[in-house]
């Protein structure tokens, strides 16, 4: 096999310092938003005690999955044996890292005591999915590094594929967990479902895909180096694939509760009558995330250009943050069912009808700034260590590499 | 002529100081640690004990929220706020059946659940249930996740979104924490009835009867044994503390 030679960025380009100047400044503007929050306390945000969760969550959500399903392009070269991603190996494993460290970030910031972080490090309630979480993600950050690490030094080799099985199981467990904040809820009607898991796996790997790409992208025209079209055909086949999962999983969810009479209701606010949350399913989720991209990616016309790929990539991100948008806010807009059989002709805490949401500017900033921390910690990681390949030209893949 | 204190003297008396000045010290310490020892054993927490509450709807009125200004007052929950991030521990709420177009009004609290939902979520163990049935918030482990308010089935837990003034000692609250119906905890420990109970009983209503469950000459088991009850949402079996009557 012949050996691939990284290289780190040079990072004397304006795209450099372009990028890290505005990662910089999102991450400042994000702490200044979680410093009011914890100064004024959550009365400027746009959640209040109906919808207890909001933008920040779908932010990093969003972050934790994706950083979840990046992992896959190294796991394919470890654990499925397709040595076709082994050059792609490290960079999928920094930005398992580097995502997962953004999305904590803003669940962090968000919380009513972020001062408490030390509590929630120490103090365990171990029947809480919360709680084992908090295993799964430090545990994942602990085996990514050692993953790389094991990657990266010659000495190690040997167990790498041993570490890239246990990261790989890992993940599964950690996007189970995530998946299962949701659907251990018994309470709400959108959520309390097994499928919730599945759901979020496969969601996980088509938005961790859809990053992996754009970086792969960007990261390439930053060092001007060459990225053949071979590079990007197999995941892009692999993203279709993902894409299709997410929604076989969103259609059997669907399926299911409009199955069940109890839960028309929902299904009905979300998939009919939700204003917001219906045009994001439709609009965002089903059209932009789903149908476009797929078009993108197999139609003859667009699928051979790097444009579509990347543009294929876009659309994946938007429309799996729709599809987070609904499931998270949507779920807890449709009120709770506490008097089953009855209808709620009056309350002084909002228990009839649907509850009202507007994300404040102050989430929105939260949420981008654990966008921003990923990207700074990715383009600093690049600029340090080899983590990428210096030419990823099909002429520079040798034939095994294309098996 | 002067008299010269002899070095042993000087030993002693500061000896004796010393003794004094340390005992005068240590001795309230050791006062109060057997005071609030004698009172932890006597009045410990048991689960010999599960405090309830049956809620006769036939009973409550519907423009009567006495139980709710009376639990304001008590905790303190009279901060001026937007309705969508106030606190209740406490509301009215009118409901309909669908088949029957019969009209209820009842109050709705945290339900005290033998299997709280919120328990079982919380990361750090803030909430929890104390021996005798009572669901409770430690202020002082909450990190503000939420996560409880995700989980409970009754919209019974309020999130703190602003600084607070003027807390009762006996009712701590702050912002960035969950809270909820303690079932004036203090006030039960103390042999005296929960404040809305009060207030509902003050006003000639009764429709709210505290009491130990377990205790089969209670007035509360007496009743259930009666009449019929219903808990809300009976399907999660959580079973609750609280239970409706005429529902």
């Amino acid at each position: 096999m012949k050996n691939i030679n990284y290289c780190v960025i040079e990072g004397k380009s304006a795209g450099f310092y372009g990028g890290i100047a505005v990662s910089v400044f999102f991450i400042l503007l994000g702490l200044f938003a979680a410093y009011n929050m914890e100064h004024h306390g959550h009365v400027i945000t746009g959640m209040n005690n109906q919808i207890v969760w909001g933008m920040p969550h779908v932010f990093a959500i969003f972050l934790i999955l994706s950083a979840s399903g990046v992992l896959n392009v190294a796991s394919i070269s470890s654990v499925f044996r397709k040595i076709f991603y082994h050059p792609l190996a490290r960079l999928s494993a920094l930005l398992a890292i580097t995502l997962l460290i953004g999305g904590l970030s803003v669940l962090v910031l968000d919380l009513g005591h972020p001062d408490r972080l030390v509590v929630a490090m120490t103090s365990y309630n171990l029947k809480s999915i919360f709680s084992w979480n908090m295993f799964l993600y430090n545990g994942f950050l602990l085996i990514c590094v050692i993953y790389l690490w094991f990657m990266m030094e010659r000495r190690m080799q040997r167990y790498y594929p041993t570490v890239g099985l246990i990261a790989f199981i890992w993940r599964l467990i950690l996007t189970t967990g995530t998946g299962s904040i949701f659907g251990f809820l018994v309470a709400r009607e959108a959520y309390h479902t097994a499928i919730m898991a599945p759901l979020f796996i496969a969601l996980s790997l088509s938005l961790g895909l859809a990053v992996f790409l754009i970086v792969l992208i960007i990261d390439c025209w930053e060092k001007q180096c060459p990225l053949g079209q071979g590079i990007l055909h197999r995941p892009k086949t692999l993203l279709g694939v993902f894409i299709g999962a997410v929604f076989y999983f969103v259609l059997a969810y669907h399926s299911s509760h409009l199955y069940f009479t109890g839960r028309h209701g929902v299904e009905y606010f979300i998939l009919a009558g939700g204003g917001i949350y219906t045009v994001l399913f439709w609009g965002g989720y089903i059209f932009l995330g789903t149908i476009l991209p797929l078009l993108l990616l197999y139609h003859e016309r667009f699928s051979k250009s790097c444009a579509s790929i990347a543009a294929a990539s876009v659309l994946t991100i938007v429309g799996g943050f729709a599809l987070l948008y609904v499931i998270i806010i949507g779920g807890q807009a449709y009120p709770l069912e506490i008097f089953p059989g009855m209808e709620v002709t009056s309350s002084s805490f909002f228990d009839k009808g649907i509850h009202a949401y507007t994300p404040s500017g102050w989430e929105i900033l939260l949420g981008i700034s654990g966008i921003a921390i990923a990207a700074l910690l990715t383009v600093l990681a690049l600029r340090i260590l080899p983590f990428m390949p210096c030419s990823l030209a099909d002429i520079d893949i040798e034939p095994q590499f294309k098996d | 002529m002067n008299e010269e204190t002899s070095p042993t003297q000087n030993r002693r008396d500061f000896l004796k100081t010393t003794a004094v000045v340390a005992g005068m010290t240590v001795a309230p310490g050791v006062l109060l640690y057997g005071v609030s020892r004698a009172h932890h054993a006597e009045g410990a927490v048991t689960s010999d004990v599960r405090w309830g509450m049956l809620i006769d709807t036939t009973k409550c009125s519907e423009g009567c929220d006495k139980c709710v200004s009376a639990c304001a007052t008590e905790h303190g929950l009279t901060e001026d706020v937007r309705p969508e991030i106030a606190a209740q521990w406490i509301r009215k709420v009118g409901v309909r059946d669908k088949q029957t177009g019969k009209e209820y009004s009842l109050p709705l609290l945290c339900q005290h659940c033998e299997h709280p939902p919120c328990v079982d979520v919380c990361p750090t163990g803030a909430s929890f249930k104390r021996a005798d049935g009572i669901v409770l918030v430690d202020k002082h482990i909450c990190i503000g996740c939420r996560y409880c308010m995700m989980a409970c089935p009754y919209k019974a837990r309020s999130f703190i979104h602003e600084t607070l003034e003027n807390q009762k000692p006996y009712s701590p609250r702050g912002k960035g924490t969950v809270e909820s119906c303690t079932l004036c905890v203090h006030r039960v420990d103390n042999e005296q009835q929960p404040a809305c109970v009060e207030a509902c009983n003050k006003v000639g209503h009764k429709a709210m009867l505290f009491g130990d469950l377990k205790d089969p000459n209670s007035d509360i088991s007496k009743k259930l044994k009666e009449v019929s009850s219903t808990a809300l949402r009976p399907d999660l079996r959580l079973n609750p503390g609280v239970r409706y009557q005429g529902l």
